[in-house]
């Protein structure tokens, strides 16, 4: 493409506002020439998306590097975010009914137009995950178009600069009086203890510092993407595990995601609640008014590794690694991976006691102890009284066709069909037994199952995490943080001095905090006779403004 | 210079274009992953049944198998096993076996339900859930069919609606 010579002799690269060299205007048909000060943004180096538009290339390259595009993708995903928030999301339902009717059920009209619309499970959209990506690919040729330029323009700018340059910087001076070369050394001295980078040419000066804090929001950026970069690599199989594992008191089960190498064993699951009595008396009013405040949730577990080779559902041989209290926030950690305490179930039954007893006389011939988990098949009594469990319903409840059935596996609401044998009824009477409630199907029995007591156990709800991504997504947010840094608390500043025939020409230039380079302009030139350059925009009270 | 620009533009876009298109696979399939693939080796496990005898996968070897996973309270699962159980009656002598994996259920509801249904398959309890993690089953239920070197010939998740169906399962395992 066509390339545009300066008068100063430098070539610049096609779109160019400001010559990278001496800063002079480029006339090509811009019209910034009717304002008092120039657009100092990215040094009026050319950013080429805005120049050339030929193949299809450029034209999404060029879509994306807009500015505006990159806010508007920020602000059509915001809205989209919040949206997600109005009902809950799928995964957060119960799992009672099909995810359809559950939100026509809670919400209506509304819930049944969430659901048809997607917002149901907006996060993992494929349309959500574009708008990020978007953003993403956005962010890094937004970047790149402007970081290359300026750098380019930063690093070719020559000490003596153009006077349209000079006179239309934003703070701007001449000064008539001859100027002792004392003077000049004296500013000098004073800016560079004021660690300012000076250049000289010709006995003009270009006193320049700060120059990295223009690279804060590139770094930032880099940061930003370094962040999304991790997070997309949860989506990669083994990098990121979020599972739950349930575990009754004394149960022991295999750790899922670990291919069969961990077990893990519950031996005791807490809930402690603070106590008026024994815990610090400064709680009781709040204790007073909330009424049961959880202290502490723990599951003390064993954690087992499996020793040689095991096929599945062989009973591995365990060989402990640690015991363990996991409590919330303090996980148990293995390998990569982490246990946290994240839910439980207090008070699961776990056996039920009946006493076979006579129902006229009352008397009893023993008790049965029924592990609800695991129950046997026979209870032999003495004398010649046996009790045979002929079916068992851990979560009963009545079928459509009538018959007794279960929900579950879980024992919510036991039921029993029981046989019991007696020397009097040899072939045995069978009776129907759930809570608070008996049947007997084949008519009036002598015998009957009196309840005699339950034992309940807690469970514990384990979150089985592993993420790889984390130290990544750290490094992004880290460096997001240095960029954030590094542009927020430097300033870029140049001072230019520059001889023009009898005149001295000042000029000043920087990114923000103009009132701290003014008083750095006024300090330094102090007993001197260079005047103090003027703020052009000062009437126009726009202060403080960033210009990157 | 402008041939470069298009090179640099094309291979930026490109790079960034793949990273999109993977992370939306990847979070599409994500649900889909099976632990178990078609076309790969099944899991070797070993399961004892309701009589008290062991089952080992790979004593299986030379023979199909239809591995189906079930519980007493999956009305699917419950719905499909008459069907299973006529078929498994005609092709046992083809070499065709069926086992049914309970998802650990005590023994006196599993041999409560064998018996109302009369079922004649082998029917194992996986009763620590090691083999519904190796074969990552959930929801109920499901059907895995395992051909003669022990390889994985299809998955078939959620209920068998037909008979039919079963029939040509077994005839795709047929050895």
């Amino acid at each position: 493409m066509n390339q545009v010579k300066c008068d100063c002799g430098h070539v610049n690269p096609h779109g160019t506002i400001l010559c990278e060299a001496c800063g002079k205007i480029i006339e090509d048909g811009t019209q910034i020439t009717a304002e008092p000060v120039i657009d100092m943004r990215y040094e009026g180096s050319a950013r080429r998306s805005q120049t050339y538009n030929k193949s299809i290339i450029d034209k999404v390259w060029n879509f994306f590097s807009s500015v505006k595009v990159g806010v508007w993708l920020i602000i059509v995903t915001l809205i989209a975010s919040s949206l997600g928030t109005i009902l809950p999301q799928e995964m957060y339902i119960p799992n009672i009914m099909p995810v359809a009717d559950y939100y026509e059920d809670q919400y209506g009209w509304f819930g049944r137009l969430y659901y048809d619309l997607g917002f149901h499970n907006l996060y993992s959209s494929w349309w959500y995950l574009l708008l990020i990506a978007a953003i993403g690919v956005s962010l890094v040729i937004c970047s790149l178009d402007r970081v290359v330029p300026l750098y380019r323009a930063l690093k070719k700018q020559r000490v003596i600069r153009h006077e349209s340059f000079l006179q239309r910087q934003r703070i701007f001076g001449t000064t008539s009086m001859a100027v002792s070369e004392h003077s000049y050394d004296l500013v000098k001295e004073k800016l560079k203890k004021k660690h300012y980078n000076i250049r000289e040419d010709e006995g003009n000066i270009l006193a320049e510092k700060g120059r990295f804090s223009r690279w804060g929001p590139y770094v930032n950026h880099v940061g930003l993407i370094i962040f999304l970069i991790g997070s997309m690599l949860r989506f990669v199989p083994g990098m990121y595990i979020d599972e739950i594992l349930w575990l009754r008191e004394g149960e022991t089960k295999v750790i899922p995601e670990t291919d069969g190498q961990y077990y893990l064993k519950n031996v005791d699951f807490k809930l402690e609640v603070y106590d008026k009595e024994t815990d610090n008396e400064a709680f009781g009013d709040a204790l007073d008014s909330a009424g049961m405040v959880a202290k502490n949730y723990q599951s003390d577990v064993i954690l087992y590794k499996t020793k040689g080779n095991t096929v599945a559902g062989e009973e591995p041989e365990l060989e402990e690694v640690e015991s363990s209290s996991i409590r919330v926030n303090e996980p148990l950690k293995f390998e990569k991976f982490a246990l946290y305490q994240v839910n439980y179930k207090l008070d699961e039954l776990s056996t039920m006691s009946f006493l076979l007893t006579n129902k006229s006389t009352g008397e009893t011939f023993g008790d049965i102890t029924i592990n609800l988990n695991d129950p046997e098949k026979m209870y032999e009594l003495n004398n010649g009284y046996s009790v045979e469990l002929m079916s068992y319903f851990p979560d009963f409840e009545f079928g459509e066709d009538g018959n007794p059935t279960t929900k579950s596996r879980v024992p919510n609401n036991p039921a029993f069909v029981f046989k019991m044998y007696s020397p009097e009824k040899p072939e045995g009477e069978v009776s129907f037994v759930a809570i608070q409630q008996t049947i007997e199907p084949l008519g009036d029995n002598e015998y009957k199952m009196a309840f005699n007591g339950i034992e309940t156990m807690d469970v514990t709800g384990l979150t089985v995490r592993k993420d790889l991504t984390l130290w990544i997504i750290g490094l992004g947010g880290l460096i997001f943080m240095i960029g954030v840094v590094q542009g927020a608390y430097w300033n870029h500043r140049r001072l230019w001095i520059q001889r023009k025939g009898d005149e001295v020409w000042v000029a000043a230039h920087t990114n923000k905090n103009w009132f701290g380079l003014k008083r750095e302009i006024q300090l330094v030139l102090e007993g001197t006779e260079i005047i103090e350059p003027m703020d052009q925009l000062k009437d126009n009270q726009v202060d403080e403004g960033e210009t990157d | 210079m402008k041939k470069q620009r298009l090179l640099i533009r094309t291979v930026i876009l490109l790079f960034l274009g793949a990273a999109v298109a993977y992370t939306l696979y990847a979070n599409f399939t994500k649900d889909e992953v099976q632990k178990v693939e078609v076309g790969k080796k099944a899991p070797d496990f070993v399961l004892t049944d309701l009589d008290g005898e062991k089952h080992q996968l790979s004593d299986y070897e030379g023979e199909g198998v239809l591995l189906n996973f079930w519980a007493t309270w999956c009305k699917p699962c419950e719905k499909e096993m008459p069907f299973l159980n006529n078929q498994y009656q005609a092709y046992k002598d083809q070499g065709v076996h069926v086992i049914a994996v309970n998802v650990g259920e005590s023994n006196v509801a599993v041999s409560d339900f064998s018996k109302r249904y009369d079922l004649q398959f082998p029917i194992v309890t996986d009763k620590d859930s090691q083999v519904m993690t190796a074969y990552g089953v959930d929801p109920l239920p499901i059907t895995f069919l395992i051909d003669k070197q022990g390889n994985v010939v299809d998955i078939h998740k959620g209920q068998i609606i037909a008979e039919a169906d079963v029939t040509e399962m077994m005839e795709k395992i047929k050895p």
